[in-house]
């Protein structure tokens, strides 16, 4: 019989093992648990597929050399290669260990702190811990105590003192030998007095620690013998763990672990010719101490003591421990975060039209992303469809997937023979459609309505499109911020996201128990000019609400003119009863369907926890029907604007004569007061408050006049700033604005304060060097008597920046604080659940609460957290 | 209770009972019991849901609206009290000390009437030698140093040259003479100038009078009666006084109400305080949500807080802790003791790519496919 190679083998093998699971298609494997351990030795050797005894990588053809570090029985990265340990190409195979034998034992650098206690404390000869037979009970039971408190580090750390303290002479109280003292000589050196003890020696001591005693040290010596801290042989990591790049001139630029083995297989095997050719002891205690070197960096890059390794350009090696470490590191980058296929990310933009629980997706997109789809019998002449459309006319289809699972592309070539093959089992990679089902992001995803599901609209252009009304959630505006789009590919992602994620389920807040989603802007003002002010013939009326999309005009009463309170009545349900408050606490007042009193704005169909309104509706009327009236009451909103117009011209903020020069004497008079005030000050006739100094009286009380004179001009502003100006009106629904704006723009911008003073930062004594020293009027410390509209002088410019800048700062300080109390919360927490009983328990079962929140309610479930019982009253 | 109501008893909880009693005309009873017994159904929890998440999203999200301003001002230019963002991570960071302790001590009925508050609250200011001291004089020929006190000052403060001469005396190792407003300390043995300017300071510090720790006091009245205010904080000590209303006065130490009053107290303590930073700030936060945290940082007995050394080290799972901070010293100790993963709680699962034990993740359930 013909012999066969390795490679063969391995081939064969996995044919077959790829018939047996083909067979067991749906057979899915799940990790029961893991468990953590020192590798021994002989494991090391055990899981090594090949030794590795040379540092070359390729030989002359570029293929990998047996032996090497890109030995190709650890796994292949090249294309076309296959796995001589596995027979699976690139990309199935996952790697396969390797191991070097180490010339001479080195230290392993994270146990350094172990085997230092360990050596400190156990006998030299025999290996038990020092302190007598009798006493050990009592020092187990004292660090038992130490780790139940602080944890197993602390008793690791707490052994030498408990140790100390109870072993009496420098003698072993087992044997009897004489001990010495051993001190750690960082990194990695152990000294005995002025002796060195070498990796060699120390490992010998460990192996004499009996497993008992191993106990005391909180070492498990069935996952961890102490001895195993000290490296015999090394596991060299599989070459998918540390594949190379081929750049574009054909060179190949090798991983940086690639480069330390490198170094560790040089040293290694210069180590071992030198030790074989029995060198001076010098020679070898270097070359020792650089393979030490090498194997410490190998694993971890940043010990403090010693210099990094580094490329060639100088910088630092990226070694084991800071794969893992850090945001970047392999746990919280790759394992905890992980990447998706099916996405789309590009620019958002509003568009009123889509229906609130639509997302429209770029034709260009829809093209690229597809859903699964099995060809059965029913769907077959469907699906062909797709398939005829080929990948670049949309509604088309970009592959075919046979059941055995390969797949196939479909171009206009390949088309027809396509065509002939389909036929049920199959599977029609199919493009997007209107009515999919898509998942839409935002990120920081703070909340969960930061995820909502939507159904897809392809719409030509090439920015994703949301409706306005969604903004809040994902607290999105159209400034140039970025969306991103999940398609889900099983049913079971696909129902999940339907039934979990959709903006419907999304409505009540989890955080307040108020409506999350709500009309914004235009959607409010308009609604409020509606209800408010506006009148219209009866044709003019139903002109609008059919631009809103509604048609059944029996709601309309049949008379000549219509009020915009029975426009908006229009949208209403007929058996709608709801009774609010007005942002002006005037009520709102809906009976039967009809709106009574009141006029609509925020507080009845705003979003982030206002909309009252809607909140109702959702009680009474359930969530689906509920985002169907928000869209057409947003749409009414804007389509009354776009009827009657609106826009904040400067002239609202324009005064009359008069009322301005009340204005410019209010703010005269503060600032003789103020200036009055400082002379008092001067002359030293300022009268303290209680408890203050003149100076902090001082400035109170300027700061007091200062402010009433602001408040003053604010209200004569009020005065002059009648109901009807369209400003008034966008601010007075609460769509945008207050008042205070107006006041800054008319009137007059105020005090600037830094940290809830006036300024008084900047040179010494003085806030610019266009003022005196000590000069205490308003204009010299940051009063802006200008208003917006006029314009600021030079110096009420620059105070004006200054605290700008501050709140900058501040927004900036913030974001990065709050996102860290927002990770450890959510990590802290992230398995708490309510179990079945109700009660909440963590992962081990603990319970945390016995009624989740005391009544089992959950938020989004309820009214402003709790149930609404004089509702239910009103309502029988 | 009403007959009508009998049956619903308990279904429903106290408050919503409390509620239909108090709004539901007679004849309606009944009927509204049933609708809210049927409301309150539909409003729990689903079985499986991750009110956790949940409750670190909510609390979160409004964190990021919160402001970073750290002072508030109450009165008095040492008193300020921490607030917003930086408040909020000290509560839940579980601090052993706090940035601002601050006590609110409420007053037995004579006391509370207003009369003599200040004087009160004068006893509990702490009072060193340094507060009322005119002036130093070290004298190096003799090795002593001769503090002349503030009349005018300790006559407000009723302390009398004795009591100075005795705390100093109490708490320094030199020896104390005291004579008209002036006491002299002379150091016991032959000692170098150093120990001479240390003695300085330390005879600064002595306290004379009041309670330790409390820093500061205002009195302030609020719907009627009179309380104190102070900047600092010792619960036990307060409460030993005699004037104090031992049921109202606290402080915003949670650690020190941990060890006054014991765990649970410090759960409300931390609900409070939580709830007051979240109204300050002006912001919507369901109170279930700090309940929730509240009981987290408080389950294990004693104040955890939200950190790695706290409530995050008590998870059982390697990785779990792992993918906080600090991953290498967790796989490390891990290898150590031999520690096993059984991958009960959430990130681990994710990064096994199964299915997380929460929500869905619960019901074992596929679809069958053929």
């Amino acid at each position: 019989m013909e012999q066969k190679t390795p490679e063969q083998k391995a081939i064969e093998e996995k044919q077959s093992r790829e018939k047996f699971e083909a067979s067991t298609r749906y057979v899915h494997k799940k990790v029961g648990s893991i468990v953590f351990g020192i590798l021994s030795p002989k494991m090391i050797k055990k899981m090594a597929r090949s030794k590795i005894v040379t540092p070359e990588l390729y030989d002359k053809e570029g293929y990998p050399v047996d032996g090497g570090l890109m030995d190709v029985r650890l796994g292949v990265i090249d294309p076309g290669l296959r796995c001589k340990t596995c027979g699976s190409k690139l990309k199935e195979c996952i790697g396969h260990f390797g191991y070097i034998e180490l010339a001479r034992p080195v230290m392993h650098i994270s146990f350094i702190k172990v085997i230092h206690t360990m050596l400190q404390c156990t006998c030299k000869d025999c290996g038990r811990v020092l302190i007598p037979e009798d006493k050990i009970k009592k020092a187990k039971s004292q660090l038992d105590k130490i780790e139940i408190e602080e944890g197993v580090e602390a008793r690791r750390d707490g052994v030498k003192d408990v140790v100390a303290a109870m072993r009496t002479v420098n003698k072993c109280p087992h044997c009897g030998s004489k001990q010495e003292k051993v001190t750690l000589e960082k990194p990695t050196t152990f000294m005995s007095g002025e002796r060195r003890i070498t990796p060699i020696e120390a490992r010998s001591r460990l192996e004499k620690i009996p497993d008992d005693d191993c106990w005391l040290f909180g070492l498990n010596p069935a996952a961890a013998r102490p001895e195993w801290m000290i490296l015999t042989v090394l596991p060299i990591p599989p070459v998918t763990v540390r594949p190379s790049i081929t750049l574009e001139t054909g060179e190949r630029s090798e991983d940086d672990l690639t480069h330390k083995l490198g170094d560790i297989v040089r040293i290694n095997q210069r180590l071992f010719e030198n030790i074989n050719a029995g060198a001076p002891e010098i020679i070898i205690e270097d070359l020792w101490d650089l393979l030490q070197y090498h194997v410490t960096t190998f694993f971890d890059n940043e010990v403090a003591q010693l210099p990094p390794a580094r490329h060639r350009s100088g910088q630092p090696l990226k070694t084991i421990s800071e794969r893992i470490k850090s945001k970047e590191g392999r746990i919280r980058h790759n394992l905890a975060g992980k990447r998706t296929n099916f996405c789309a990310r590009t620019v958002i933009s509003p568009d009123t039209m889509l229906a609130i629980d639509e997302v429209g997706v770029p034709i260009i997109v829809a093209i690229k992303l597809t859903i699964p789809e099995t060809i059965n019998e029913w769907n077959r002449e469907y699906l062909k469809k797709f398939v005829q459309n080929g990948p670049t006319k949309y509604p088309g289809a970009n592959y075919l997937i046979r059941p055995d699972g390969k797949k196939k592309k479909i171009t206009e070539e390949t088309k027809e023979a396509i065509l002939e093959e389909m036929q049920p089992g199959y599977i029609v990679e199919r493009h997007l459609i209107d009515g999919d089902i898509a998942v839409f992001n935002r990120q920081p995803s703070l909340h969960r309505m930061s995820m909502m599901c939507h159904k897809v609209k392809a719409l030509p252009g090439r920015t994703l499109r949301l409706n306005p009304a969604v903004c809040a959630p994902y607290n999105a505006d159209f400034d140039g911020d970025e969306m991103n789009l999940h398609i889900p590919q099983t049913e079971e992602a696909r129902a999940e996201a339907e039934l979990l994620l959709e903006v419907q389920t999304q409505l009540i807040s989890p955080g307040y128990g108020g409506s999350a989603i709500g009309c914004i802007h235009d959607g409010i003002s308009g609604n409020y000019v509606l209800t408010k002010f506006l009148e219209m013939e009866r044709n003019h009326a139903v002109e609008l609400l059919c631009s809103t999309g509604i048609f059944d005009f029996t709601k309309v009463p049949n008379k000549k003119t219509i009020t915009g309170k029975e426009v908006f009545s229009a949208l209403l349900p007929e058996d709608f009863t709801f009774h609010g408050k007005s942002k002006n606490g005037d009520e709102v007042i809906v009976e039967n369907g009809k709106l009574i009193k009141g006029n609509i704005d925020q507080k009845s169909i705003g979003g982030e926890g206002a909309g009252a309104m809607i909140r109702a509706l959702q009680k009474q009327y359930g969530s689906q029907k509920t985002i169907e009236l928000l869209h057409s009451i947003f749409k009414l909103g804007i389509e009354t604007l776009l009827y009657t117009g609106i826009s904040a011209p400067i002239s609202d903020i324009d005064l009359p004569k008069p009322a301005e020069e009340k204005m410019h004497l209010l703010l005269s008079k503060a600032e003789e007061e103020v200036n009055t005030l400082i002379q008092q000050y001067e002359q030293g006739n300022l009268e303290a408050f209680p408890g203050r100094t003149v100076e902090e009286t001082l400035e109170l009380r300027i700061l007091e006049i200062l402010n009433k004179a602001r408040n003053s001009c604010g209200s004569t502003i009020k005065e002059h700033f009648k109901e009807g100006l369209n400003s008034t009106s966008i601010i007075s629904s609460g769509a945008r604005g207050n008042i205070l704006n107006i006041v800054q723009m008319a009137a007059c911008v105020g005090q600037q304060a830094l940290r809830g003073k006036r300024i008084d930062k900047g040179y010494h004594g003085r806030t610019l060097s266009c003022f005196k020293r000590g000069d205490l009027r308003p204009e010299a410390r940051g009063f802006v008597r200008s208003n917006f509209k006029i314009g600021l002088s030079p110096t009420e410019f620059f105070f004006h920046s200054i605290t700008g800048r501050d709140s900058l700062m501040d927004t900036a300080l913030r974001t990065p604080k709050s996102g860290y109390l927002y990770r450890r919360l959510a990590n802290a927490m992230q398995d708490l659940r309510v179990e079945y009983d109700g009660t909440v328990r963590d992962a081990n079962g603990r319970v945390i609460q016995f009624m989740y929140g005391e009544d089992c309610i959950d938020v989004s479930k309820s009214e402003q957290g709790t149930i609404d019982v004089k509702r239910i009253i009103k309502q029988l | 209770m009403k007959e009508e109501i009998k049956e619903y008893e308990e279904k429903l909880n106290a408050y919503l009972i409390k509620e239909l009693l108090e709004n539901a005309p007679q004849s309606k009873l009944k009927k509204a019991a049933k609708k809210t017994v049927e409301e309150y159904e539909s409003a729990k929890v689903d079985p499986g849901e991750a009110v956790g998440l949940i409750c670190a999203e909510s609390i979160g999200e409004q964190g990021t609206q919160m402001t970073l301003d750290t002072f508030h001002f109450a009165g008095v230019a040492e008193m300020n009290v921490t607030m917003g963002l930086p408040r909020l991570i000290e509560i839940l960071d579980g601090r052993k000390e706090i940035t601002t302790p601050m006590m609110e001590i409420f007053l037995k009925h004579p006391y509370s009437t207003g009369k003599n508050v200040k004087e009160l609250a004068m006893e509990l200011k702490q009072t060193t030698i340094g507060d009322i001291a005119k002036e130093y004089s070290l004298n190096i020929a003799d090795m002593k140093i001769q503090i002349i006190l503030n009349e005018q000052k300790m006559k407000n403060l009723k302390i009398t040259i004795s009591q100075v001469g005795k705390a100093a005396e109490k708490l320094t190792k030199a020896k104390i003479t005291t004579e008209n407003n002036m006491i002299e300390a002379k150091l016991k043995d032959n000692q170098d100038l150093s120990a001479l300017y240390a003695l300085k300071e330390n005879i600064h510090d002595v306290p004379v009078k009041g309670i330790k720790g409390i820093r500061q006091v205002l009195t302030v009245e609020r719907n009627g009666e009179f309380l104190i205010i102070t900047a600092g904080s010792n619960l036990k000590k307060v409460l030993e006084l005699e004037f104090v209303d031992t049921e109202r006065t606290t402080t915003n130490d949670i650690y020190e109400i941990s060890k006054t009053f014991g765990i649970e107290a410090a759960r409300q303590a931390i609900i409070n305080e939580v709830m007051r930073v979240v109204e300050a700030q002006g912001l919507n936060i369901d109170i279930r949500h700090i309940l929730l945290v509240a009981d987290t940082m408080t389950v294990s007995g004693e104040v955890k807080g939200i950190t790695r050394y706290g409530v995050v080290s008590e998870k059982s799972s390697v990785l779990a802790r792992a993918s906080f901070e600090t991953p290498l010293k967790h796989l490390i100790n891990a290898t150590l003791v031999g520690e096993i993963d059984s991958l009960n709680s959430v990130v681990e699962n994710v990064m096994l790519n199964q299915l997380i034990p929460v929500g869905t993740g619960l019901p074992k359930l596929k679809v069958k496919n053929d």
